[in-house]
């Protein structure tokens, strides 16, 4: 068997972890799981899409690759700008629609509308881009070897580089800052958190933000290693709700361990099994963690 | 003149399709309705029904497990019995954690179960599907008026059966402790009900109606693929509970015909609106708007079109007739 299952794996628990982070969050602090979560994914993945082709067609050298990637300077700006755009989207689905659920109480109802969001949202990027898959780029990478029959592109490696920028930047932000002490507070017990003073509800929307910035990274990232399609989030979910729960919810560095757990476990899959098996590992996993240890690999028991 | 031969025959696989969405609302209706179990994964339940009813009937098999040549009925039960057991099975993991986690397994599941119908070509056929399933009324297929009528009628009498079971169950003592379970555990469990044992036999019964639908699915249609059990069929049932009015077996059947209403209606508009290239794209527009249902339903009427009615004991109700001294 071939070592490059780790490379691949790797890459692939990447795009999991950063999803599986932002599902996490929202899981600790609004109590709930979050089936809409996927969806951010896809809408991150095409609104980088649109704003590349935009940026690309306003300034035609930034769509120039950038030598050793496989992408220019817009796809970047874009990656970015989209970044902000999928925070804001998750920051307004809850103005409309968790909001006016909390109100009422209700933790079941807010995962049924959840539910039926991730459906609106992805008929909605059907009905918009249609079901054509895209591409974020159309350069064929040449992959370098670096030792022990394993091959990376140059592509994967910034991807990686990427994660661990963006759960390093979000531990620290979660360890070190006031806002971020005030996150853990909400997720430890949100009366009491209210009591001492904590703004709930900029607390809210700061996870929402970040769920939905994270989750436009990993779109994209999906998006640069295989393609742009309507169904490509709402695939990923089964993945990130295992990973989530094997690291512990709302542990953020379970998460991460978590997502790359799933993505090597998917890598062996396909390269033992078949690629079309690759989603099936993940609900092995889950149902392994419910049946063998419930509160995950970091998380406390409720 | 009207075609009449062409609505009769309309009108009765329209109404067959929706009795079919009908008895999986009933089996929804059991689960959150009655017990509170969030089922993401009703399309698994369903599609698990379809496919072990088509390969136990079907007399050859193309390319694909079965040639068993069960009797239809048979092989319904068969179907049953297998949703049921795909239902014990989740629920025995998961029942025991919190609500979310039940919710996810059974998300997985339907995932899982739609990987197994594209890919396991050997056991479902994949993407092709399985078609020439045995249909009850094959010699009255040429005849398509009376065909439709005959399939409308065995519909209509197994959803008049399955009806009057569940609305004895309901007013049961079984059926209370399920209401019990799902407003408040822990005063059931303080009278010594297992709450987890009453939702496992709930969940399991529900997965064996769901089961009985797609198997329904299977023999009066006659064909089956992967395409037919997405995750949208299960936003439909689930739509068309909510609309309906959530605990509530009749509210669950009148949901169903309302919302096979707004999905036809759709249906045959965009057809007609839309050139066939962008078929795909307006069939986006049918979810929305069963979504638009969904969430008009929740802002005005949350407890949909028939709310819960209240089902007492027939003990408490006469007693309330001729009030005692005793308390009860």
């Amino acid at each position: 068997m071939s070592l490059q299952f780790l490379a691949d794996g790797l890459v692939g628990g990447c795009t999991v972890a950063l999803g599986a982070v932002g599902i996490t969050l929202t899981y600790s602090i609004l109590r709930f799981a979050n089936f809409a979560h996927g969806e951010f994914i896809s809408w991150g993945c095409y609104l980088t899409w649109l704003l590349a082709g935009a940026i690309g067609a306003w300034s035609i050298a930034s769509a120039a690759a950038l030598d050793p990637l496989s992408v220019g300077w817009n796809v970047v700006l874009a990656g970015v700008l989209a970044m902000a755009l999928t925070g804001l989207l998750g920051v307004a689905l809850d103005a409309v629609l968790f909001r006016p659920l909390r109100k009422r109480g209700a933790s079941i109802a807010a995962v049924m509308a959840s539910f039926g969001a991730a459906m609106a949202l992805r008929a909605l990027i059907e009905l918009l881009f249609s079901s054509r898959p895209a591409y974020l780029s159309r350069e064929l990478q040449i992959a370098i070897p670096i030792g022990a029959g394993i091959r990376v592109t140059p592509d994967q490696i910034a991807l990686i580089a990427i994660t661990a920028v963006c759960v390093g930047a979000l531990h620290g932000l979660l360890s070190y800052t006031g806002i971020g002490r005030s996150m853990r507070a909400v997720s430890e017990n949100p009366a009491l958190a209210r009591v001492v003073g904590i703004d709930v509800a900029r607390v809210i929307r700061l996870t929402w933000f970040i769920g939905g910035a994270l989750a436009c990274a990993s779109g994209v990232m999906l998006g640069l290693v295989v393609q742009i399609r309507p169904s490509m989030g709402a695939d990923l979910l089964l993945p990130l709700f295992a990973a989530a729960i094997l690291g512990g919810v709302g542990s953020v560095p379970g998460a991460l361990i978590g997502g790359l757990i799933v993505g090597l476990a998917e890598a062996v899959t396909v390269q033992l099994v078949g690629a079309e098996w690759r989603t099936a590992v993940a609900f092995l996993v889950l149902i392994g963690v419910l049946l063998l240890r419930p509160t995950g690999l970091f998380g406390q028991a409720a | 003149m009207p075609d009449l031969i062409g609505i009769t025959a309309y009108g009765s696989v329209f109404f067959t399709v929706a009795l079919i969405s009908g008895i999986a609302c009933l089996g929804l209706n059991l689960q959150w309705g009655q017990t509170g179990l969030f089922n993401v994964g009703v399309a698994g339940f369903i599609a698990i029904g379809a496919y072990t009813s088509a390969l136990l009937s079907t007399a050859q098999a193309g390319g694909h497990l079965g040639g068993y040549h069960w009797p239809i009925a048979a092989a319904c039960l068969g179907a049953m019995l297998a949703a049921a057991l795909a239902a014990a099975l989740v629920g025995i993991v998961t029942l025991r954690l919190r609500s979310d986690y039940f919710a996810i397994t059974t998300f997985g599941l339907a995932v899982v179960v739609q990987l197994i119908l594209r890919n396991a070509q050997p056991l479902t056929g994949g993407a092709f599907g399985i078609s020439f399933i045995p249909r009850p009324f094959e010699t009255l297929a040429d005849r398509p008026v009376l065909f439709g009528l005959a399939n409308l009628m065995l519909v209509g009498a197994l959803v008049t059966v399955l009806y009057s079971a569940l609305e004895a169950l309901v007013r049961s003592p079984w059926g209370r402790v399920l209401r019990a379970v799902r407003e408040d555990e822990r005063a059931a469990r303080a009278l010594g009900k297992s709450a987890s044992r009453y939702r496992l036999q709930a969940f399991t019964i529900g997965g064996a109606i769901m089961g009985l639908a797609g198997a329904l699915q299977a023999h009066l249609i006659g064909f089956i693929a992967p395409d037919n059990f997405e995750a949208s069929l299960t936003f439909q049932i689930w739509t068309m509970l909510i609309v309906g009015g959530s605990g509530n077996n009749l509210g669950a059947l009148l949901g169903a015909g309302l919302v096979s209403v707004v999905w036809s209606a759709t249906g045959l508009a965009t057809g007609v609106l839309f050139p066939p290239e962008d078929q795909a794209q307006a069939a986006a527009l049918r979810i929305i708007a069963i979504g638009v249902l969904l969430a008009t339903t929740i802002v005005l009427r949350p407890r949909g079109l028939l709310g819960e009615r209240v089902t007492v004991s027939r003990h408490v109700a006469e007693s309330a007739v001729e009030p005692s001294d005793t308390p009860g």
